[in-house]
């Protein structure tokens, strides 16, 4: 089974990514073999939908779980239509959060905020 | 003539400057010369608080976007891949379409080899046509949840008169909305508070108008007889027009939260308006 986690440099020993749809890459874990792989994230030069996409990319590479801090509503919409499971990370470097995954210790991500769209734009 | 009325971020008094504006130029409209108000702050639409146009006509703003018939669609992706807003995602067999995030470009419909998207009108926001006094008004209200009101303005200036005097009360900041509120206008009127929040503000919006080439200038609001103004200071600095400065009193606070319109209670305040309704028309003549 894969879990992907949103990562700043190709590099399971740093902190999760805080964005999600534009985060530059994912790792991708897969628990059959312990084995990492790192996704480019093609959704960040994205003029809107980032997450759509970034979520698209990951239903098709087959993850089953998302381990991230933040996740847009139509995101979510995507990974609930493929089932992907998605929960909230916890401070610390991408495999510490594989490692509480393992233990079971996280939790699903409660808050899925509204589209965050550059236009329209009341700034105040 | 069309003004524009913008400030950098709300709460400076751009709807209050708009609407008595709107209201000083009802004197000239005597002469059947037209005086409107238009509200393109479609996310908030406040106005007509103040104003209280009667004899409403709504009219509903409509965009485009796809609808997918499931059974012609082999999940080519044909369409998601042309798609650069991302609006489309296909997931688990189904095409997936987000209406909100779709820009009614129509391209996935052409792109589509088995003919299986369609268009389909979807509202996103209403127009409303009202009276007050002899004031005409205008007014885009986006739906909430919806992500972008320039269809809705695209819509509404093409409504307004050419002639007379028409007030486009913009939306705050500067994105598209207020890109497509000002694109015809004769001259813009920028609404500042004097403080160093308002000069920030103040500096975004001037660097926007530099590159624009149109006219503006400065209503200096909430001014204190004899406090520092750090918005006119920046305005004497890079030698911006201050049309006027709008004194902070008492008076004006009541009247506004009361929902009244200052230049029709209030011989000081006509003749404060009518003073800046002036000059705007020399300024932009110029
Ligand atoms: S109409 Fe254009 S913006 Fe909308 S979904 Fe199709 S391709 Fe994307
Ligand atoms: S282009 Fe047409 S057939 Fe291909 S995925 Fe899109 S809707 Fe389906």
């Amino acid at each position: 089974m894969k879990i992907v986690i949103p990562a700043e440099t190709k590099n399971k020993d740093i902190p999760v990514c805080p964005s999600f749809g534009r985060t530059p890459y994912f790792a991708l874990y897969d628990t059959e073999n312990g084995k990492y792989e790192f996704l480019d994230n093609t959704a960040t030069a994205s003029q809107g939908g980032a997450g759509i996409k970034a979520a698209q990319l990951l239903v098709d590479n087959e993850a089953k779980v998302l381990i991230t801090y933040r996740c847009g509503e139509n995101a979510a919409d995507v990974l609930n239509a493929a089932k992907i499971k998605i929960l909230k990370a916890q401070d610390g470097t991408v495999q510490e959060n594989i490692a509480k995954y393992n233990e079971g210790k996280l939790a699903g991500l409660t808050e899925i905020h509204p589209g965050f769209h550059n236009h329209g734009g009341n700034q105040s | 003539m069309k003004i524009a009325v913008l400030s950098g971020k709300g709460g400076t008094g751009k709807t209050f400057v708009s609407v008595n504006l709107a209201c000083a130029a009802e004197s000239a409209a005597q002469s059947n010369l037209n005086s409107v108000y238009v509200d393109c702050d479609v996310e908030e639409p406040n106005g007509n608080l103040f104003l209280k146009p009667t004899n409403i006509k709504k009219s509903g703003v409509n965009v485009t976007v796809p609808v997918v018939d499931n059974t012609k669609c082999t999940g080519c992706r044909k369409c998601s891949d042309f798609c650069k807003y991302n609006a489309l995602a296909y997931v688990k067999d189904r095409l997936l379409i987000f209406n909100e995030v779709c820009h009614s470009c129509g391209g996935c419909i052409i792109f589509c080899p088995q003919k299986a998207l369609k268009e389909r009108q979807r509202e996103i926001g209403v127009i409303e046509e009202g009276i007050s006094g002899k004031t005409t008004v205008f007014s885009g209200n986006l739906n909430t949840g919806e992500v972008s009101g320039v269809p809705i303005i695209k819509e509404l200036l093409p409504k307004l008169p050419d002639n007379g005097s028409v007030i486009i009360d913009c939306p705050p900041g500067s994105a598209c909305t207020v890109m497509e509120s000002i694109r015809q206008v004769d001259y813009c009127l920028l609404v500042a508070e004097p403080t160093l929040f308002g000069v920030h503000n103040l500096s975004m919006v001037y660097e926007l108008f530099k590159l624009l080439k149109k006219p503006f200038g400065v209503v200096l609001n909430k001014c204190l007889a004899d406090e520092e103004n750090p918005s006119e200071q920046f305005c004497k600095e890079n030698r911006i027009t201050i049309i006027e400065k709008i004194p902070y009193d008492k008076e004006i606070g009541r009247l506004n939260s009361q929902g009244l319109v200052a230049v029709r209670e209030n011989g000081t305040y006509k003749e404060l308006f009518e003073r800046i309704l002036d000059k705007l028309v020399k300024e932009s003549l110029q």
